[in-house]
């Protein structure tokens, strides 16, 4: 389609693109600034933008705190261990459902699905108890499990249209040519479905990085990852902009460039295929 | 393909999710379900009996329900309102050739990884705080009287920080849904005389109303379950003002420990989702076929 | 060797039957085409010798071994897929190498058989580039070198050229005609399109809704159809049938002629009719006639005739040439 432009045309678009855009983004950006400045020069009036001290304190002093690492870990290992034993469920459940689909296959999805619908208050009391009898509470473990069964659905959604994409024949072919079912999935499909299996992963690890009901209600000090430690400035260190926005800096800045490369995968992965 | 070798194996390969994920539905459900008829309340151990619907009884009659869906219905809609007419705009614009398209759309989907928590303390501490926020600062530049946000116009702020998290998600499905407009349609549309309105009216919308509807119905699913942003600003205050659904829950289960009354209320909200659930899965379900 | 048995064998999807029974003999190196319309289980009927759907009933037997239940691979059969099914993440030299890798051959014999297939099929400077950067015919072509690399019992081919232009499907028509007189292997092919059917086979199986119409060599169909299906299937354009009075004259419900049997006059004639479309193919002109009280019925005449829409012309058919079938479509 080779539509003419004009370049004023282009050039009004360039500037209401561009000022809906830094908008959109400014707390983000105002966060960054902040917490490169000190605290008085955080609440500043009238604030500064650019042309002040720049320091690196913040940070310092963010990860001076004894516990900042220990979120950090947390957030790490929960996000990531949730998002590889997820795979681990729902690579052979995806496979089987693209590749040997039933009449019941479609029905099994949707149930599925139907599991990400129900609200997390409606579970919050018998999960917290079993937890709390079984001493999971304020365990990493615990909140593995938890987000694993959460984004589970969402894994097997998001691998079930990748898989289908690869077309049938393929893996037909795969049989005449003599290969075994193992073979066959280390030949032929995990290649072709590397791609689908990354951009998963990447988008799990976001979801869980920043789930925030049941991280916040089933950990305290132990097991709290960035989002709970986050929730701590809430009151009174929330006076601390220049430390909060450090702290909030580093929470979110690995999630947002994995985030920005996972964008077309977004769309993907939180309609459930409904909108490509 | 589909010999009786390779069923038996899929079966096998499914149960792991399947099974797993049965449990985590149904067993916590079960027992939901099951403590909504005791009275049970964690400071008073061993109290528990069968009270049959007594606690749905006080769940449904409580002044604070009514309160909390009216909020409740208050941040689904006026969340979906900004974000679905933003959403349409914006994505209207990001589909137009400009300079630097890729970065603007960067830009714009980024406060949707930004986490609950940290969005919320940013906004409440340094975006609206009446002092010394950069709203207050604004309004003063131009001499009007600062709005103390949170005391003001609570719901309202706890809408705006919300709607900034879906925003991108509105915008970015969108956006997809408006690229995948067949260009020829449009042409074929200016040859038969169609204005740029028209245009939008006859042919864009009706394209995009797909992806309108599982937007709004995937965004009330999430909105019904806005928790950290009220627990960081408002702890569902002042008042009741910014309590909704899902946090009266969660003040009744552990700040009150009374897990009879909660899980009575837990019902009523996996009810209120499934209405809505009821009509995603269908819509869905229909493009599963296609 | 590669004799290919069919016994009995039927399929059905639940309640309906797909394939009701087919009984079918394959002889060692035969090119045996399938062909019907769409949906007429002939490529169903493929791929249950290939061993990729389970029979419901009957038994396939290869060489003399019943080899209704075996796996895929077992059954020492290639196929050609449609679609091609190139592994996209391998090279050209991958995908042919790969189901000798899988059949556990050392690193030299895999190669002397890839270079020497990439030579057969004029591959030799492709193979290091990927299926996607591959022309239509080339990908096609290491879709076959795939299968032959195995030195199978039998070919398989599932409508292989309905995904390339019309000239390139010419040539590739040529091009496995040609292996298979140097490879002298059976080969099964499975089209809808009658000319690949009539110009590659030694055999062709008509099928018609799961079952088979005509089992005979290209011109024996074309010669006597044993039914008014195959006659209209077979030939092009479709022979003219005929029905009502004209046909009763004959003694028949149904008479076809096909277009090159009938002659075109301007002057005399058995049948007077008017000239509507008239196709100019340069080597032969197809006219299509309305004649009065029988109908359209197209003619095939040489290059050089010319008529104007709406002349009057008189048409003869051959009376050796005619085909008369009863009111079951049987011929008679």
């Amino acid at each position: 389609m080779a539509r003419s432009v004009t370049t004023q045309r282009k050039l009004t678009f360039t500037i209401l693109g561009w000022a809906i855009g830094l908008l959109i983004f400014f707390p983000i950006l105002w966060t960054f600034l902040t917490s490169f400045k000190t605290e008085g020069t955080a609440v500043a009036t009238p604030p500064q933008f650019l042309f002040f001290d720049w320091t690196l304190e913040n940070y310092h002093e963010v990860q001076s705190r004894s516990d900042y690492m220990k979120h950090v870990t947390n957030s790490v290992v929960i996000s990531v261990g949730s998002t590889l034993i997820g795979l681990a469920l729902a690579i052979p459940a995806a496979w089987a459902m693209a590749f040997s689909p039933t009449k019941r296959t479609k029905d099994v999805l949707m149930w599925m699905l139907s599991t990400k619908m129900m609200p997390p208050v409606g579970v919050l009391v018998p999960l917290y108890l079993i937890f709390r009898d079984w001493g999971l509470l304020d365990t990493r473990l615990g909140l593995v499990a938890v987000l694993t069964m959460i984004n589970l659905p969402i894994i097997v959604w998001m691998l079930y249209t990748y898989f289908k994409e690869i077309p049938g024949e393929i893996l037909e072919a795969a049989r005449m040519d003599g290969a075994s079912l193992m073979k066959e999935i280390v030949y032929v499909l995990t290649p072709m479905a590397v791609p689908g299996i990354a951009s998963t992963m990447l988008l799990n690890i976001i979801l869980a990085w920043n789930e925030a009901f049941w991280t916040l209600n089933l950990t305290a000090a132990n097991a709290a990852p960035l989002t709970a430690f986050i929730a701590s400035y809430s009151s009174p260190e929330g006076l601390f902009w220049a430390k909060l926005s450090a702290a909030s800096t580093m929470a979110i800045a690995p999630i947002l460039i994995m985030g920005w490369f996972s964008q077309k995968q977004l769309v993907r992965g939180l309609t459930f295929g409904a909108v490509k | 393909m589909a010999t009786l070798q390779t069923r038996a194996t899929a079966r096998l390969m499914m149960s792991p999710a399947v099974i797993l994920l049965f449990l985590w539905m149904i067993v916590p459900l079960v027992m939901t379900l099951y403590f909504s008829f005791l009275r049970y309340n964690l400071l008073m151990p061993g109290t528990e009996e069968f009270i049959g619907f007594l606690n749905y009884q006080y769940f449904l009659t409580d002044p604070a329900f009514f309160t909390a869906l009216g909020n409740t219905l208050m941040l689904v809609g006026g969340t979906l309102l900004i974000t679905v007419i933003g959403g349409i705009l914006l994505a209207i614009v990001l589909d137009q050739p400009f300079w630097g398209q890729g970065i603007v759309r960067l830009l714009v989907i980024a406060p949707f990884f930004v986490m609950p928590t940290v969005s919320a303390l940013v906004w409440k501490n340094m975006l609206m705080h009446p002092v010394n926020g950069l709203f207050a600062w604004i309004a003063r530049s131009f001499g009007f009287q600062p709005i103390d946000w949170f005391a003001q116009l609570p719901l309202f702020s706890i809408i705006l920080i919300v709607a900034w998290q879906w925003l991108p998600f509105a915008t970015l499905i969108l956006l997809t849904a408006l690229q995948s407009l067949d260009g020829e349609q449009i042409e074929a549309a200016e040859m038969d005389g169609a204005g740029a309105l028209s245009r939008f009216y006859y042919l864009v919308l009706p394209h995009m109303s797909r992806a309108i509807t599982v937007v709004i119905l995937i965004q009330t699913i999430f909105l019904l379950s806005v928790f950290a942003e009220i627990l960081v600003t408002t702890n569902g205050g002042p008042g009741l003002q910014t309590t909704n659904i899902t946090y009266l829950i969660y003040a009744q289960a552990l700040l009150q420990f009374d897990v009879g009354g909660a899980s009575a209320g837990g019902i009523v909200a996996v009810i209120l989702a499934n209405i809505v659930a009821f009509f995603l899965i269908r819509l869905i379900g229909k493009n599963l076929e296609r | 060797m590669g004799s290919i048995t069919l016994e009995k064998v039927s399929k059905s999807f639940g309640t309906t039957a797909v394939i009701p029974e087919i009984d079918l003999e394959i002889v060692d190196g035969e090119f045996v085409v399938f062909v019907g319309p769409s949906g007429c289980g002939k490529s169903t009927l493929l791929r249950m010798i290939a061993g990729l759907e389970d029979l419901s009933g009957g038994r396939i037997i290869i060489d003399g071994k019943d080899m209704s239940s075996e796996a895929p691979a077992k059954r020492g059969l290639s196929m050609v897929f449609q679609s091609y099914a190139l592994y996209p993440h391998m090279s050209v030299y991958g995908n042919i190498a790969f189901p000798l890798k899988m059949n556990g051959q050392d690193k030299a014999a895999i190669d002397k058989k890839v270079k020497d297939a990439a030579h057969i099929l004029n591959l030799t400077n492709y193979l290091d580039r990927r299926p996607g950067q591959l022309s239509g015919g080339q990908r096609q072509r290491v879709a076959i070198g795939r299968a032959i690399v195995r030195q199978p019992k039998a070919f398989l081919f599932d409508e292989p050229l309905s995904n390339l232009d019309a000239a390139l499907r010419g040539n590739m028509r040529l091009e496995i005609s040609d292996l298979h007189h140097q490879l002298k292997t059976t080969m099964i092919y499975v089209t809808h399109d009658q000319v690949e059917a009539m110009t590659m086979a030694d055999k062709i199986v008509v099928l018609n809704a799961g079952r088979i119409e005509q089992v005979g060599s290209p011109l024996d169909l074309y010669r006597s159809p044993r039914n008014v299906f195959v006659a209209g299937f077979i030939g092009s354009p479709r022979m003219n049938l005929i029905e009502g009075q004209e046909a009763a004259k004959h003694n028949a419900v149904t008479l076809g002629v096909r277009p090159e049997h009938v002659r075109i006059s301007k002057t005399e004639g058995a049948w007077k009719g008017t000239v509507g479309v008239t196709e100019h193919l340069g080597s032969d002109t197809f006219i299509h006639v309305q004649v009065d009280g029988i109908g359209k019925i197209t003619v095939r005449t040489d290059g050089d005739f010319s008529t104007d829409f709406g002349q009057q012309v008189f048409l003869t058919p051959e009376p050796a040439r005619l085909h008369r079938f009863d009111a079951n479509g049987q011929a008679i």
